[in-house]
C-alpha cells in the first residue's frame, strides 16, 4: 500500500476520504437485501448482513483528526466506526472481512461492523451502545497517564445523540477531574437515530456541555477537511502537552439513513439537498484544484480507492467462515469449557 | 511459609490487595471512598500504602467508574472497580454487560478486561429495598464474566487474589453484613476459582449454598445432626463456573439436593443448580430462596425476605423423608 508520506498533506486527507467513502459505498452495496425494521424488504443474500451504520458525508472528520495521531494513540468509536478504523490505519481487506464475517477479518467475525477494531493500531473498538465509548476512553486515557507512556493520547468521537447520555456527562467530568490526554470529537450529524437531534437537546449541544465542565471546546466545520485538520492539530497538541482534555465539536451531516436500508424518508428532502451542496470530499476536491494539484492526481487517488476496494471484496468473498467452534472460544479462560 | 493470622472479612480483602499490588504495578482500585478505605474498610489503608494514583477516588458516577475500568483494562491495567453495593453497580450495567463481558469476544480476543467488579450483596439490615438485593443470578447468566461469592475471611483473602490473577472479568460479590467476621486466614493461600469447599460430610442429604447464608445453613446441619440427618454441606463460593464435579458427585451418592440461597428462588441461581442435578444424577431436587418480593425495611417485612434455620430444617426432612 502506498504510503501516505510520499503524498502532499492536501492529498492524503483526500485519499483517506475516498477510500473511507469508496469502502463504504461497496459495504453498502454488499448489504443491499438484508434484513431492516426500517421499511426495506429482506432480499437476495447480502454478503454484509445486520446493521450497517454509514458515515458517507461525514469523512472529513476521522481524516483531520486521525492525521495527528500515532499507532500508540489510543481511539474509541461509535456504531458508525468504518471511517475511524480505516484513518486509524486499519487495514482495509481485513476490514472487508470481518464486515462479511468471515475468520479473516479484524474480529474473526465474531464483531461484523459495529464491532470493527484492530487494536494493533490502537483502534480499541466501534461500539453498539451510544455514548459507551466515551467512559472507556476516560479509562484508556486514564492508564496513559498511571502507565506514564511518554505523551500518547486517547481520541473518543461519540455523535451528537451521545450527549444526552449520562455517560457521556460522566467521562466529560472524569477527564477534567483527572486532567487526562484524551481529546474529545463529537461528530454532529444532526440525527439520533430516526429522530433529529435538535428537538431532543436541551442547550447548545456539545460544546456547551463540555465549557460547563470547565474543558475547553472548538466547534468546527466538519465538512471541512482542512478546518477539521488545522483545528485538531492545535487541540492534538494540547493534549499531548498535557494541558488536560479537550473537545472538538465537528457540524457535518449523516448523508445516509440510520442503517443502510434505511432510506430516511422521515427527513426533509431539501435538508439532505442542503447538505449533499457541502460535500466534503467535493469541497476538497475542488480547493485542492484550486491550489494547482492536478485533477489527474486526485482521480488516480480515487481509482486507486475504488480498485483496493474491489480487490478487498474479492478476497473478503472468497476468505472462509469461522469454524462452529469459534463460538466457543475468546469468551473467558476461567470455565471455559463449561457451557451449560 | 503458611502464617496463619485472625482477620475479618473486610481485613482479609485488604490483606489479598495488598500482596496483589506488591505482586503487580497494574493493578489499581477505583471508587467512590476507596481512599478513606472503603465503606466497608475493605481498603483501608491502601491509599496510604500505593499513593491517590493506585488507589483512585472517584466521583459518584458508577458508568464511569465500570466503563473506566474497562478501557484501563484493555490499555493494560488490572482495575479492582468497587460499586459500594451491588444495588447500585446497576448503575453501570452497560458497562458490565455489553463492554466488559462482550469486548474479548466481539473484538475476537484483540482486547482482554481483566477487571474485579467489587460489588458486595445482600440483605443489610434495616437497608431496605435498594441496599439489600442478591442478583448473582443476573450476573451467571451472563457469558463472559466469571461470578465468586466468599463466605469466610479466609476465601475472601484467597478467592480475591485468585480473582485478580484469573485475567478475566469478575464480578466478586462480598456479603454486606460479613465485613466483621473474623476467622483464620492463611495469607500463601490462593482458593482456585471454580472449586467449591465441602463445609460438612453426611449421607442423607446434600446442602449447597453460598455467601451469608452458608450460616443458617451450617445451624440447620447441627439441628438436623442431632436428629440423626448427616448432611453433606458444600459452599459454592464460585458461582461461574461452578463447582459440578464436587455437588454432583455428592448427589449422586445422597440422592437427594436442597439449594438454599438468600436471593430471590424465582429464576434463582438454585434452579440452574437443582435443574442440572436432576438431569445429571436423577436425584430429588428442592430449593429454598426469598419470596419474589422487595426486602422491606420494618424488622418483620424484612423477615419475610429470610431464609431461616427452622426453614431450612424443614425443606430438609421433607427432602429426607
Amino acid at each position: 500500500m502506498e504510503s501516505h508520506r510520499s503524498l502532499s498533506a492536501g492529498e492524503a486527507l483526500y485519499r483517506v476520504m475516498v477510500r473511507i467513502r469508496a469502502f463504504e459505498n461497496a459495504a453498502e452495496t454488499a448489504s443491499q437485501g438484508g434484513v431492516s425494521a426500517y421499511g426495506q424488504q429482506a432480499g437476495g443474500a447480502a454478503k454484509v448482513r445486520g446493521p450497517l451504520h454509514l458515515s458517507t458525508g461525514q469523512e472529513a472528520v476521522p481524516a483531520g483528526v486521525c492525521a495527528h495521531l500515532r499507532t500508540s494513540d489510543y481511539l474509541t468509536s461509535t456504531h458508525r466506526g468504518h471511517g475511524h478504523t480505516l484513518a486509524k490505519g486499519a487495514d482495509l481487506t481485513r476490514m472487508m472481512c470481518e464486515l462479511f464475517g468471515k475468520a479473516t477479518g479484524f474480529n474473526g467475525g465474531k464483531g461484523g461492523s459495529m464491532h470493527i477494531a484492530d487494536f494493533s493500531v490502537g483502534m480499541l473498538g466501534a461500539n453498539g451502545v451510544v455514548a459507551a465509548g466515551l467512559p472507556i476512553a476516560v479509562g484508556a486515557a486514564h492508564a496513559q497517564k498511571l502507565l506514564k507512556q511518554g505523551d500518547d493520547i486517547t481520541v473518543c468521537f461519540f455523535g451528537d445523540g451521545a450527549i444526552n447520555r449520562g455517560p457521556f456527562l460522566e467521562a466529560l467530568n472524569w477527564a477534567r477531574v483527572y486532567d487526562l490526554p484524551v481529546l474529545f470529537v463529537c461528530e454532529d450529524n444532526r440525527w439520533s437515530a430516526t429522530t433529529a437531534s435538535g428537538p431532543m437537546t436541551a442547550g447548545d449541544g456539545a460544546s456547551a456541555r463540555a465549557a460547563s465542565m470547565d474543558i475547553a471546546a472548538t466547534q468546527v466545520d466538519g465538512n471541512d477537511v482542512f478546518a477539521v485538520h488545522d483545528t485538531a492539530a492545535r487541540l492534538v497538541a494540547e493534549v499531548r502537552s498535557g494541558a488536560g482534555p479537550r473537545l472538538l465539536h465537528a457540524l457535518t451531516y449523516r448523508v445516509k439513513g440510520h442503517v443502510s436500508v434505511d432510506l430516511a424518508a422521515y427527513r426533509d428532502p431539501a435538508e439532505l439537498a442542503a447538505a449533499l451542496e457541502t460535500d466534503p470530499i467535493a469541497r476538497a476536491r475542488g480547493h485542492l484544484l484550486d491550489t494547482g494539484v492536478a485533477a489527474a492526481a486526485l482521480d488516480a487517488i480515487e481509482n486507486a480507492a475504488r480498485d483496493e476496494v474491489d480487490t478487498a471484496l474479492a478476497v473478503a468473498d472468497a476468505a472462509p467462515w469461522p469454524e462452529a467452534s469459534a463460538a466457543f472460544t475468546d469468551v473467558q479462560t476461567t470455565g471455559a469449557g463449561q457451557w451449560l | 511459609m503458611a502464617v496463619t493470622t485472625t482477620l475479618s472479612y473486610s481485613e482479609a480483602a485488604v490483606r489479598a490487595l495488598q500482596q496483589e499490588m506488591d505482586a503487580d504495578p497494574r493493578v489499581v482500585v477505583l471508587g467512590e471512598d476507596v481512599g478513606r478505605g472503603g465503606i466497608f474498610g475493605q481498603y483501608k489503608g491502601l491509599q496510604q500504602q500505593y499513593g491517590a494514583g493506585r488507589v483512585i477516588d472517584t466521583p459518584i458516577s458508577e458508568a464511569a467508574i465500570m466503563g473506566a475500568g474497562v478501557g484501563m483494562a484493555l490499555a493494560g491495567l488490572r482495575p479492582v472497580v468497587e460499586m459500594r453495593v451491588v444495588d447500585f453497580a446497576l448503575c453501570g450495567m452497560d458497562e458490565l454487560v455489553n463492554q466488559a463481558a462482550k469486548n474479548r469476544f466481539m473484538f475476537g480476543g484483540q482486547g482482554r478486561v481483566p477487571l474485579v467488579a467489587r460489588m458486595p450483596g445482600g440483605i443489610w439490615d434495616a437497608s431496605a429495598a435498594q441496599h439489600s438485593q442478591s442478583l448473582e443470578a443476573w450476573f451467571a447468566h451472563l457469558p463472559g464474566v466469571v461470578v465468586v461469592s466468599p463466605s469466610t475471611p479466609q476465601d475472601n483473602h484467597g478467592l480475591l487474589r485468585a480473582a485478580l490473577q484469573c485475567g478475566d472479568p469478575v464480578v466478586y460479590i462480598e456479603h454486606k453484613t460479613l465485613w466483621g467476621l473474623r476467622g483464620e486466614v492463611d495469607d500463601t493461600l490462593v482458593v482456585p476459582l471454580g472449586q467449591a469447599a465441602r463445609v460438612r460430610e453426611g449421607n442423607a442429604l446434600t446442602l449447597v449454598s453460598w455467601s451469608k447464608q452458608m450460616q443458617p445453613c451450617a445451624a440447620a446441619c447441627d439441628a438436623l445432626a442431632a436428629e440423626g440427618i448427616a448432611v453433606d454441606l458444600i459452599d459454592l463460593r464460585t458461582l461461574w463456573p461452578w463447582d459440578r464435579e464436587t455437588v454432583l458427585s455428592s448427589c449422586a451418592r445422597t440422592g437427594r439436593l436442597l439449594v438454599v440461597h438468600e436471593a430471590v428462588q424465582a429464576a434463582g441461581f438454585g434452579a440452574e443448580i437443582a435443574a442440572s442435578a436432576a438431569e445429571a444424577t436423577g436425584c430429588r431436587v428442592a430449593r429454598l430462596g426469598a419470596p419474589r418480593i422487595p426486602v422491606g425495611y420494618a424488622p418483620l417485612l424484612e423477615a419475610q425476605s429470610r431464609v431461616g434455620v427452622d426453614a431450612i430444617v424443614a425443606a430438609a426432612k421433607k427432602l429426607a423423608g
